[in-house]
């Protein structure tokens, strides 16, 4: 009977000492891919978080309002599928009552996961998705990258510089948000300019792994170059086959192809494509370069651009839990601070260029345009700014 | 006319592997009455399979060219695939089959040994995908405006010589008798001195041996693996089998051709959305006509 007492009040004062003890942590959630089509995404983000999470805590924690907190990360996989992105995002926000959520990242997972986050009012910053859709009318979502309006006439200006394309050709995934939007964006882009006409306009599946039949008809369609919006996983296919099909003539991708196993897995088929994506490594200078140094000496392989914008997103994310000013234990109020916190920040310098922000809370910030090169490393071409 | 050669030949590559996985579901249900749903991811064990065949082979360990390499990756990863087929008889269906459990059972069973064979393979190997190394030197044909690969050739070829094979095996030699013996009265068969436990053990190694060789083939097409690749490519496959008549062989590589030509056509005309919608529409159809599929036969020997 003792015994049970001892229990009882144990549990007791264990139950009374865990708000105490939470308040002196900020938990802040990741819904990232750590499996499915795009595991590579999954770990480059948590790896930059693991790397910004031993700074801000090897210091003794985020100073705010005068007194330092320990920075908490919990890693949860969406599997880069739409409907676990809310999942986990409901996980986050209920189970594990996160203050904030950094990703998803893929807008496939981005613009549902954005919804749930902003009808749970849970701030939310997506580091690498292009979708106009995922903070469109969502007061609680952020994000770091640049938007599909000003991806899409990037490359369309580009495609009619560097190759003197007249015509052009799509081919984009129809089960995914981001891939469907730019290739819209990119059409009414390249018609706008009046060259000529999208001459061939092909959708697929997610898990398709035979393209033959889109590529027979883009290929009698005679296209001057073929823009292709896809995962890397599926350019890795697209590309050998359309060769294989007796294609000759170059390729345009966007930021989803910044992956060094798009190099891996597509060989050399696909040395001398042109992409355009957030950042380069290669001729980086400042803080840009000391993160690649850092990451590169801890990891082993250059950081590619979701995880230098993950860094950024968790940089934007301190910024707005400073200026909450206060760390409140109840995480609703909590979460209300920081948004009204990453609400306030007007403008932000990170590893992936200054950006400035709009109402809607995205930024406005430069793209580069990157080259394969017949090393298959990816080489800076031009930078383009709004 | 030429964008249409294009496209057959398109539908004759895709239609290939759908007849290759599709002949070894029909195999062993021809025998067993088993619908095995394992079969989509014996296949893919098997492109995982060949793809550490072939790189120990032409790495600096062995390096051998990847010519020869070829030529022993070939019977090798058929011989590994059809082991991991005879395993997962020996583990999982034989003690159900030996306790007389309903046949609903064991074909949950083989649901469940398909997902155990993705997920251990996501946990041993991780979600990166794996590049399959070039083995045979890639060759371009241009024949007016239609282009050809050698290995699209070896694809077609190979499904037709291996639907050839087995329905060699099955109709004109003794194993094939004793098979279609067991799909006929699997009771009476062993009064007779018929070995049934060796027989359906020589129908898995049939089966999942040249699944073993659909999935070298397709890694070498679509040369990037990922643990999920078998699985709706193998659904896909056994709807052909049954639309062609689930238990005859010809069902099946009629049936596997049938969805590619089908697939590929939706492609052409409609966007990809409609692709499936169309495609098992038309099946559908096929079905709502003929249950029992194309060859099949209400309820007799199947094989």
């Amino acid at each position: 009977m003792k015994k049970l007492k001892l229990l009882v009040v144990l549990s007791l004062v264990a139950l009374l000492a865990t708000p105490a003890f939470a308040a002196d942590t900020i938990k802040i959630g990741f819904n990232i891919p750590m499996t499915g089509d795009i595991p590579e995404v999954g770990e480059g983000s948590k790896n930059a978080a693991e790397m910004y999470l031993a700074d801000i805590n090897g210091a003794g924690g985020l100073e705010v309002g005068g007194k330092k907190y320990m920075l908490e990360f919990i890693y949860m996989d969406n599997e880069s599928k739409a409907d676990s992105a809310v999942n986990a995002a409901l996980k986050l926000i209920e189970q594990e009552e996160v203050v904030a959520i950094i990703g998803p990242n893929s807008s496939k997972q981005a613009v549902p996961g954005g919804g749930t986050a902003n009808e749970n009012r849970v701030p939310m910053i997506s580091p690498w998705s292009t979708n106009p859709n995922t903070t469109l009318d969502r007061p609680w979502v952020f994000r770091a990258a640049f938007l599909d309006p000003f991806q899409g006439p990037v490359v369309a200006d580009f495609a009619a510089k560097k190759f003197g394309a007249k015509t052009a050709a799509v081919l984009f995934d129809v089960a995914n948000d981001y891939s469907v939007g730019l290739a819209e964006v990119f059409k009414s882009a390249w018609e706008a300019k009046g060259l000529g006409p999208v001459v061939a306009y092909e959708s697929n599946g997610t898990k398709d792994q035979d393209f033959s039949a889109q590529l027979t008809t883009i290929i009698a369609a005679k296209p001057d170059f073929i823009f292709v919006p896809e995962n890397y996983n599926q350019v890795a296919l697209i590309i050998p086959q359309a060769r294989d099909l007796g294609y000759k003539g170059p390729f345009m991708g966007s930021d989803a192809w910044g992956t060094p196993d798009l190099v891996k897995l597509c060989g050399e088929q696909c040395n001398g494509q042109y992409f355009s994506t957030h950042y380069a490594a290669a001729g980086a200078k400042g803080a840009t370069k000391v993160f690649i140094d850092r990451y590169t000496a801890k990891y082993g392989a250059e950081p590619a651009d979701y995880a230098a914008l993950t860094w950024d997103s968790i940089g934007l994310m301190v910024e707005g839990i400073k200026n909450a000013g206060m760390v409140d234990s109840n995480p609703r109020k909590m979460r209300q601070a920081i948004r009204d916190g990453l609400a306030a920040i007007k403008s932000f310098d990170g590893v992936t260029g200054s950006s400035k922000f709009n109402e809607q809370g995205d930024p406005i910030k430069c793209a580069v345009i990157v080259k394969i090169s017949d090393e298959g490393t990816f080489v800076f071409e031009e930078s383009v700014c709004p | 006319m030429d964008f249409i050669i294009q496209n057959v030949l398109n539908a004759l590559q895709w239609g290939s592997f759908y007849a290759l996985i599709a002949l070894g579901y029909t195999l062993v249900y021809g025998v067993l009455r088993l619908i095995n749903f394992a079969h989509g991811d014996i296949f893919m064990v098997g492109a995982y399979i060949s793809f550490f065949v072939a790189t120990f082979l032409i790495g600096p360990i062995v390096g051998l060219s990847t010519a020869v390499a070829f030529a022993i990756t070939v019977p090798l990863t058929m011989v590994l695939t059809s082991l991991v087929g005879v395993t997962l008889e020996r583990i999982a269906y034989r003690p159900l089959r030996r306790k007389g459990a309903h046949r609903l059972y064991v074909v949950i069973t083989a649901l469940m040994c398909g997902l155990v064979l993705e997920y251990s393979n996501l946990a041993l190997l991780g979600a990166s995908r794996l590049k399959f190394p070039e083995l045979i030197e890639k060759q371009i044909w241009h024949l007016g405006g239609v282009t050809l690969t050698n290995l699209k050739v070896m694809v077609i070829v190979t499904a037709i010589l291996v639907f050839l094979f087995l329905q060699w095996v099955v109709t004109r030699t003794r194993v094939g008798m004793a098979m279609r013996a067991i799909s006929y009265d699997k009771f009476a068969i062993p009064l007779m001195g018929i070995p049934i436990d060796n027989i359906i053990v020589v129908t898995f190694v049939l089966g999942s041996g040249f699944a073993g060789l659909a999935g070298l083939l397709f890694a070498m097409s679509y040369p990037v693996l990922e643990p999920f690749m078998g699985m709706l490519i193998g659904w896909k496959a056994f709807i052909a089998a049954v639309v062609g008549g689930i238990g005859d062989i010809k069902g099946a590589f009629v049936g596997g051709f049938l969805l590619g030509f089908i697939e590929v056509g939706v492609v052409t005309v409609f966007p990809s959305t409609y692709r499936d919608l169309f495609a098992f529409t038309i099946l559908l159809l096929i079905l709502w006509m003929k249950p029992s599929g194309l060859f099949g036969i209400p309820q007799s020997t199947k094989i």
